[in-house]
């Protein structure tokens, strides 16, 4: 191996280990996450015509520390003048005092927590919340993220671009916010993450490489957030879903490609150890004594899988799960899914009852779910014209051609006088 | 704000398909332009026929120059379109990931020229 190729090796496993770790670090540093970003792609542009020619540094993380401080001292130089600038280069050359000298990259803090906190700040939009995470803590570039979420990259630059402007000249903290204040700061985090999640968790099949890797980036930040908030059931919470749910991914396709129902998935395709774990974390959420929305959600999970050990799905604990979960989020989408809960313990009608009420609710509009349990509820009761209906609208909102592959053989299936009776 | 979804495919495809195949495609293209109309967003849709039947015309040294075949020969065709009314571009991105030809060829998404008063 050349000491090229040698050197862009090592400059990628750094990359791929400790870029939010060092973005972190230099952007509380700096105050200023653009500024970090770009100190830190002139470090690892330096790293690579230098550890060619004089060996990778022992300590590659420090070695690129330094030299992107010392870029961001020059971006400073550059872009401010007089007091200002002097100021700030002699914070920075204090605290550089601190680390410089440390033999491993232990020694340089881990700000990524106080980083997160930033990004989902409650002065920054929620929508460029999730971006923004994934860019400053994962390193992704814009494009990617721009697909990923379905939006224009150059829109998407754009606004993560203003994002972090808004950090700068806001002064947007880079702390962990006080106990008091925690809880409430939190939520915004965890959803951002969430978010991320649901993006790569939906619809696509596995073939979606882009997607597949967002959930796996998501599940990335999850166990960080657990790791560095122990104490946070919340923090337990949403990673144990997204577990549970991860766990499952397998099983959502048969050997055909074709979308296979969780009534009817092969629980031997399940990831049992990814299950034991989601378990085991809900479990110490649940010492706290302090329920919320991750912890419901990961509770519902919990119950999804039930039939891996009874062999049955019981349905009452689900309603009821799904009863606390609306009283806390009163998220049409929870409505929906405990409708469908109800249809297990109550019969369809019920269920429908619930379903109409929903219809005018503009966010389940354009939401397939929804038009695909309507369909299969009215394919219950026997009301074929709308049941037919509701199947054209959710296979013509679905972009996934493994489940619109499903909804149509389901919609066919009505007029062989077969019930359709999963969703 | 109007955005015309162009949809590219490589012609072949479709008559390799199984008549089954085809079938659903047709239905899903139906039920995709069910839930455009339904969502208020539907403003105009057709399918062409094939590139075989596609003629040129342009103006060459003052003449008429009309020649057979379409403009670009790629491997990916111009096999039809939707022209949709969405808030912004995130917006005709989503419904344009929607479209079955999404997953069997690939969507330009372009804003319509809109004149000012």
């Amino acid at each position: 191996m050349t000491g090229k190729t040698q050197a862009c090796l090592a400059a990628d496993a750094v990359a791929r280990r400790s870029y939010g770790k060092l973005v972190a670090y230099l952007a509380a540093d700096m105050h200023d996450v653009s500024a970090a970003e770009d100190a830190l792609s002139e470090a690892f542009a330096a790293a690579l015509s230098d550890w060619p020619v004089n060996g990778c540094p022992d300590n590659p993380e420090a070695w690129l520390m330094t030299v992107a401080r010392r870029k961001g001292i020059d971006g400073v130089r550059r872009r401010r003048s007089g007091d200002a600038a002097a100021q700030q280069l002699r914070a920075m050359l204090d605290q550089h005092a601190t680390w410089a000298d440390a033999a491993d990259d232990a020694a340089i803090p881990d700000r990524r927590l106080a980083l997160l906190f930033a990004c989902a700040h409650p002065a920054i939009d929620t929508n460029i919340r999730a971006p923004l995470m994934l860019q400053t803590v994962l390193g992704l570039d814009a494009k990617t993220i721009a697909s990923a979420f379905l939006a224009s990259p150059d829109a998407m630059s754009k606004r993560l671009g203003r994002a972090k402007q808004k950090i700068r000249e806001a002064g947007i903290p880079f702390v962990i916010p006080d106990l008091d204040e925690l809880t409430e700061r939190l939520d915004g985090v965890l959803d951002a993450v969430y978010t991320t999640f649901a993006q790569g968790w939906s619809d696509p099949n596995d073939a979606d490489l882009l997607r597949r890797d967002l959930a796996d980036e998501a599940l990335f930040l999850a166990r960080l957030l657990a790791e560095l908030l122990p104490q946070e059931p919340e923090a337990l919470g949403l990673l144990a879903g997204m577990l549970y749910a991860e766990a499952r991914r397998r099983a959502r396709r048969d050997a055909q490609g074709d979308y296979v129902p969780l009534a009817e998935q092969d629980i031997s395709l399940w990831d049992a150890s990814m299950i034991d774990d989601a378990e085991a974390l809900l479990r110490r959420a649940s010492t706290f004594g302090r329920i919320g929305r991750y912890q419901l959600e990961a509770a519902l999970q919990s119950a999804h899988v039930e039939r891996r050990r009874s062999g049955r799905t019981d349905w009452t604990p689900e309603v009821q799960l799904y009863d606390a979960l609306l009283t806390l989020t009163g998220s049409p989408v929870v409505a929906l899914n405990r409708a469908l809960a109800i249809a297990e313990v109550d019969g369809p009608r019920a269920a429908l009852h619930i379903v109409e009420a929903l219809s005018i609710d503009k966010r389940l509009a354009e939401y397939q779910p929804y038009w695909a349990a309507r369909a299969a509820l009215f394919a219950r009761v026997g009301n074929l014209g709308e049941a037919h209906h509701a199947y054209e609208i959710a296979v013509g909102l679905t972009g996934d051609p493994a489940l619109r592959r499903f909804l149509q053989s389901q919609q066919a299936a009505l007029l062989n006088g077969g019930g359709a009776m999963h969703a | 704000m109007q955005y015309l979804l162009m949809l590219y495919a490589e012609e072949g495809g479709w008559a390799r398909m199984s008549k089954a195949d085809q079938e659903r495609g047709v239905a899903a293209y139906g039920a995709y332009t069910e839930a455009l109309k339904a969502a208020g967003v539907w403003v105009g849709s057709n399918r062409l026929q094939g590139t075989n039947t596609a003629t040129t015309v342009r103006l060459v040294d003052g003449k008429s120059q009309v020649l057979d075949g379409p403009y670009v020969d790629s491997k990916e065709q111009l096999g039809g379109y939707y022209l949709i009314e969405a808030p912004d571009l995130d917006a005709a991105l989503g419904w344009a990931a929607r479209c079955p030809g999404s997953s069997h060829g690939t969507i330009e998404v372009r804003p319509v020229w809109s004149y000012a008063g």
